[in-house]
């Protein structure tokens, strides 16, 4: 960890106007990490992106890879490649030429490079394909060529920037597994930027979230999911329901707050600055909503709602319900055994306090 | 009935292009073709014959001009491309917004004016009396006046400033379209600048330059007054004899015989060009 790590940043700024883009980001990325950031377009990653890829200078802060200071090396002469969103294969050169193409300006040998061009498409799964030419092809093999193009350079990072993003659906589905047995295979640190937070819960053994040029948090996946540290994350990081009111007390580590329609309801405290009286969100997950008739296992929040339809999706089938003019999600029963739900009927949602989260209504 | 009526819209449609190659380009390029043949052997009296050909290979001077004509136009044209490859670079990758199109028309506004203007303009510069002369003499580095007019370097300082527009845009246009990031990407796989503008730009730009490079040699190889007002009497620029002889001496014979040389000459160095540069004519002026 620390200054040995793979990629270890401290404090990076990078200013646009009076607008930073980058805000005292600091990040650390031990070897053989598949560490993901993620945030809305317009956030900063990309520009935080091209600082560790040597495009762009950071105006503050350093940048160390394997301990070394790279904040003056030019990116011809960093360890670390890129991919890009558009993945920019040179279209005048054949898939071999591509990938030979960094080999050559290392002053490798015809022959040694034949034989790595060779060795790193059968690692990415397209033998034979050297000689044509990357129009001829198909979007997942021109994703494939562009990795060969940096993984065949060993580099200690790779950075990938959004490179699945003009991939359609399913093709992206089998692409996200297939990264991640790649980063596995040759064990490279990979750096993904990304705004689909799927693609980053799938790969990614490290998530940061990324919002106006800082991080919200970096946690592995799961931890983002179930205790998310803002507001911002809880709502970014997969589906939410938010609910809010007026907080009324806080005991232990559970806080009660009033919704608007006065029922009382229950979730652990997830930020400090909750005060009694002030307003207060709830965050909960439409799998976290059971959906009940009277039997109410005992501790748990409730609420009334009113059905506005149902949302069929196989294993991802919803219901859309509605509490004082907010929206609210439930997960419905995989087994079929949801009741009938008409639109405009009551139903009654409840939830376990400890899988709630609330903040206050002011904590960023 | 409707394929009929769109055929016939194709022809309205086509004719005056057609008109054009026809009347414009074909016909005179046959006459002149036929003139070449032609031996005049007494005032009314017209035999066929290769005489005006083999004129130009036994009389040195013929054959010396065509070759000196040739040899400057291809470095008028090479000088042409290493100027304006920069500045077509500014142009589409580094300016933005309301400078890309004043760079844009910064070249185009030389081209309002006539080539004769143009060309005195440069005069104006160059002669003996002309502002670089005596500016020359105020800062001292010369002791009199010193003509700079009337040798070969003013002849191609000429032809490049006439050729520079034609460079420009087509190098703009294929320039424009590159993504950045494959500029980035071959710095990243740890390329150079030398590297990435020889395996990356300049293929990318293939098709730019060889059309540039057709249209300004061609423009070179036939132009008229830019040679014979800044190289002078001894310009030896092929087009000259050309006009020597259709209306100096009035020998239409010989003068439509070098006229179709000239010609084969261009189109034998076009295509060795496009030959050599690997690239389609179809491609490029696609």
């Amino acid at each position: 960890m620390g200054m040995d790590s793979d990629l270890y940043c401290e404090g990076l700024v990078r200013c646009f106007g009076s607008n930073a883009a980058v805000d005292h980001v600091s990040l650390d990325v031990p070897a053989g990490t598949f560490f993901s950031i993620l945030g809305p377009s317009g956030c900063g990653k990309t520009t935080l992106l091209r600082l560790l890829a040597g495009f762009d200078k950071p105006d503050q802060g350093d940048i160390h890879i394997r301990g070394q200071r790279m904040n003056d090396v030019p990116p011809n002469r960093r360890p670390v490649n890129m991919v890009f969103q558009h993945l920019a294969l040179f279209p005048t050169m054949t898939v071999g030429d591509n990938i030979g193409y960094g080999l050559k300006r290392r002053k490798m040998p015809l022959a040694e490079r034949r034989k790595r061009i060779a060795r790193v498409l059968e690692q990415v799964g397209l033998p034979e394909l050297e000689h044509r030419n990357p129009q001829e092809l198909s979007g997942g093999q021109r994703q494939r060529v562009a990795l060969a193009r940096c993984l065949v350079l060993e580099p200690t990072l790779l950075l990938l920037d959004e490179p699945l993003g003009a991939l359609d659906l399913k093709l992206r589905e089998q692409m996200k597994v297939e990264l991640k047995h790649l980063q596995k295979q040759f064990g490279t640190t990979f750096v993904y930027i990304t705004h689909d937070q799927s693609e980053a819960m799938v790969m990614s053994d490290q998530v940061a979230v990324m919002r106006d040029g800082r991080f919200d948090q970096v946690a592995p996946p799961e931890e983002l999911y179930r205790e998310p540290a803002t507001p911002f994350v809880a709502g970014f990081v997969g589906d939410n329901n938010r609910l809010s009111g007026e907080l009324v007390s806080v005991r232990d580590d559970l806080a009660e707050i009033r919704l608007d329609d006065g029922v009382l309801v229950q979730g652990r405290v997830a930020s400090d600055n909750l005060r009694t009286g002030h307003r207060a969100e709830l965050y909960i997950r439409p799998e976290s909503l059971v959906l009940s008739g009277d039997a109410l296992s005992a501790g748990f929040s409730s609420m009334q709602a009113k059905v506005r339809t149902t949302l069929f999706d196989g294993a991802n089938s919803r219901v859309e319900a509605e509490n004082c003019g907010q929206p609210v999600y439930a997960r419905l029963p995989q087994d079929g055994s949801a009741p009938r739900l008409s639109a405009d009927s009551s139903i009654r949602l409840a939830w376990n306090p400890a899988l709630a989260r609330v903040f206050g209504a002011d904590s960023l | 009935m409707k394929s009929s009526v769109s055929r016939l819209s194709l022809w309205l449609l086509l004719t005056p292009f057609l008109l054009w190659i026809v009347l414009l380009v074909l016909l005179p390029h046959l006459q002149m073709l036929r003139v070449s043949f032609q031996v005049r052997e007494s005032w009314d009296t017209i035999a066929w014959g290769i005489e005006q050909y083999q004129n130009f290979f036994t009389e040195s001077y013929y054959w010396r001009t065509f070759v000196r004509t040739g040899m400057m136009s291809l470095f008028t044209t090479f000088l042409t491309l290493i100027i304006a490859f920069p500045i077509a670079w500014y142009i589409a990758r580094l300016a933005r917004g309301r400078s890309k199109g004043i760079l844009f028309l910064a070249c185009l506004i030389p081209f309002w004016a006539s080539e004769l203007v143009r060309t005195y303009g440069w005069m104006i510069l160059l002669r003996e009396s002309g502002l670089f002369s005596s500016w020359l003499q105020a800062v001292g580095w010369v002791d009199g006046p010193v003509e700079m007019l009337y040798n070969d370097v003013a002849v191609i300082i000429g032809l490049v400033y006439n050729g520079l527009l034609f460079m420009v845009v087509p190098l703009v246009t294929t320039l424009d379209g590159m993504d950045e990031n494959l500029v980035e990407a071959g710095y990243d796989l740890g390329g150079g600048h030398g590297t990435v503008l020889r395996e990356i730009v300049v293929p990318w730009a293939m098709p730019g330059i060889v059309s540039g490079c057709i249209v300004v040699f061609m423009l070179t190889l036939g132009s008229y007054l830019t040679p014979v007002l800044m190289g002078g009497k001894d310009s030896a620029w092929f087009t000259e004899q050309i006009f020597t002889q259709f209306i100096t001496r009035f020998n239409w014979e010989q003068g439509a015989a070098l006229g179709v040389l000239l010609l084969v000459l261009s189109s034998v160095i076009v295509w060795l060009g496009l030959k050599i540069s690997g690239q389609s004519l179809r491609k490029v002026m696609g």
